[in-house]
């Protein structure tokens, strides 16, 4: 499941600390990254490059919220509905944005474009309400702004975000 | 007071994310005056003559954290930066990455070089993308400039600095569960003593730095610790970089020495929208309680937060007025801290669980008097009994919610037609006489939860 460039990739990763270990959830980043999400099968190709049992990574990856076992859209819209954005409307602009894509909190749009997953703070809350379209922090976000925010997230390449470059690595 | 910049100074500068522009307005001066001139035990020795203290939350002096940390030279030390910026409210470590990242770097070879570690790591909260790219290429400036790697400008300090994403989960801000985290395993706290500096990282001397912590570093080593001290107030030494957010006009990053009145803060990030009041504060972040309008002249410092029974935390203040409705914040506060419960130990698992449905069913109509003692003594009992940190900030924004705006909470009660009710109880609670909670009581000087438990054996 797994091409050999992202496996190198995360050998090289393993690398960087003094217990290989270490480098599970990067490798995990780099995983998803390629797949779009984390089946178990490709869980399974991350134990066995680290010499770990399957369970121990699926221990990992069930624990981290940017993890997704199942399938995500395309691009992933992260709605910060946490108290400082909520006092700025944050519910409301949820609800507004599930209307317009035709979704629920969570879910996928039928279209496999998007999927809209309510969060936690997401440590913008100077631009509350706020939310992170794939890797962009938006916000302050208004009702007009939407649709023009949709049309640009569906420009870009979309999530799985390349968190781990190795190129940029230099330990 | 006007506002005081020392790790802001230069965040609006355009290209200082780049390495000339930060050496232009004074970056790495502090790195070629430490290295190899200062001893490292020197460094130390300064950072705890200006008081510096933890930005973090705990408020712990940095020089006394980096004291515990064993001497021997042939022991591998780590130093860990703590960027898992997650606590509701806070943006400030975020500010620093997007804006400054060399700052950040210049306070980890400094501090790295105090306690002598050769091998750092900064742990970034997954969602940072645009951070960690920067961090990431801050680190790739500096290596090539020789400020990181072998023999650091010519002395015989090597260092290297690793960039961690994390991938989403509050808890890995504790710094032990950071540091499971780090070693590729769920971020569950781990039980202390032994502390980091003795046994943490691959069960080796780590500090773990909060990322302000580590820019006053530079600071400090630059203009000396007599400087620094003269900031702020006695133990309350330095500048903060207080964030504002929730409902005022301006909401953002300023930075003023600590110890200023609430009320200063507010008016920088320009007072409350039009026509609206000031209603209630969180301080510093979601986890403490909350201060209202009387206490708007209180000084915004560690310890007289906590003679308030708050606490400065992250100097995160999240504003609410007349607007704000105390039970839906409360709802959405306890929510978080069941979400991001690790579920370790049992108080916090099920504690946070269990207030939510109270407060889900106070929030529908469905609520009885009985409920808010019962939340009070879950607060009681997760403060009291809890693993770690989570569940001991999770109960004061909640109890203080109830204590100060009691009436609004009755207010949805009432509309409960049984609203009398005695609250279902499934269970006994043996300790509730240790921990007994202060709600109403009868003429035998029992509580509600009391008589029930009474009744039932």
């Amino acid at each position: 499941m797994l091409s050999e460039k992202t496996k190198n990739a995360i050998l090289e990763l393993q690398k960087l600390y003094p217990e290989k270990r270490s480098a599970l959830i990067p490798a995990l980043h780099l995983a998803q990254a390629e797949v779009g999400y984390l089946p178990r099968e490709a869980q399974n190709e991350v134990a066995d490059l680290f010499g770990l049992d399957s369970n121990e990574v699926n221990s990992v990856v069930t624990f981290y919220d940017m993890f997704y076992e199942e399938p995500v859209g395309k691009h992933l819209i992260h709605v910060c509905k946490n108290v400082s954005c909520m006092l700025r409307g944050s519910d409301e602009l949820l609800a507004k944005l599930c209307d317009k894509l035709q979704v629920k909190p969570g879910k996928t749009t039928a279209d496999g474009e998007f999927t809209v997953i309510p969060s936690e703070c997401l440590a913008a809350c100077d631009r509350a309400p706020m939310m992170i379209v794939d890797e962009k922090v938006v916000g302050p976000v208004k009702d007009e702004e939407i649709d023009q925010m949709l049309a640009e997230a569906k420009k870009g390449p979309g999530h799985p975000a390349p968190v781990e470059k190795p190129e940029d690595r230099h330990g | 007071m006007a506002e005081m910049r020392v790790l802001m100074a230069h965040m609006d500068s355009p290209g200082q994310c780049n390495i000339e522009t930060y050496e232009q307005n004074g970056g790495y001066q502090a790195l070629r005056k430490a290295i190899p001139n200062i001893a490292p035990a020197e460094i130390t020795a300064m950072v705890k003559q200006s008081w510096l203290r933890g930005r973090g939350g705990a408020g712990f002096p940095t020089g006394v954290k980096w004291g515990f940390v064993p001497k021997d030279p042939a022991l591998p030390k780590y130093l860990v930066c703590n960027c898992d910026e997650s606590e509701p409210g806070t943006f400030k470590d975020c500010l620093i990455i997007d804006h400054d990242p060399h700052q950040l770097i210049e306070g980890v070879i400094l501090s790295s070089y105090a306690i002598g570690a050769h091998l750092s790591f900064i742990y970034c909260r997954g969602e940072f993308f645009e951070g960690i790219a920067k961090l990431r290429k801050a680190v790739k400036q500096a290596k090539e400039k020789g400020y990181l790697g072998n023999n650091i400008l010519g002395s015989n300090f090597s260092l290297e600095i690793v960039v961690h994403p994390g991938a989403g989960a509050y808890i890995a801000g504790e710094e032990t569960a950071l540091l499971n985290s780090l070693e590729g395993f769920r971020a569950t706290p781990r039980l202390k003593p032994p502390f980091p500096a003795v046994s943490g990282l691959y069960s080796q001397p780590t500090v773990v730095n909060n990322v302000e912590t580590l820019c006053n570093v530079v600071h400090i080593v630059n203009r000396g610790a007599e400087w620094y001290q003269k900031i702020g107030k006695p133990k309350n030494t330095g500048t903060k970089i207080f964030q504002v957010s929730g409902q005022v006009q301006r909401p953002g990053c300023y930075e003023f020495p600590l110890g200023i009145p609430l009320r200063e803060v507010l008016d920088a990030a320009g007072g409350m929208l039009p026509g609206r009041k000031f209603k209630a504060c969180y301080p510093g972040g979601s986890s403490c309680a909350l201060l209202t309008a009387r206490q708007l002249d209180i000084s915004m410092d560690f310890e007289t937060l906590t003679e308030h029974n708050s606490a400065l935390g992250t100097a995160s203040i999240i504003v609410m007025d007349d607007t704000a409705d105390m039970v839906k914040v409360a709802h959405r506060l306890m929510q978080f801290y069941q979400n991001e419960s690790c579920g370790k130990c049992t108080p916090c698992r099920e504690g946070t669980r269990w207030i939510v449905q109270i407060l889900a069913r106070i929030e529908a109509g469905g609520g009885t008097f009985g409920d808010l003692s019962v939340i009070e003594q879950v607060c009681n009992s997760m403060a009291a009994t809890s693993f770690c940190p989570l569940a001991v900030g999770a109960a004061p924004p909640i109890a203080s919610a109830i204590m100060e705006f009691r009436n609004e909470f009755e207010d949805y009660i009432r509309k409960n037609p049984n609203a009398d009710e005695k609250p279902k109880m499934k269970v006994s609670y043996p300790y509730l006489k240790v921990y007994p909670f202060e709600g109403e009581r009868d003429v035998a000087g029992k509580t509600a939860i009391e008589q029930e438990i009474l009744k039932r054996n």
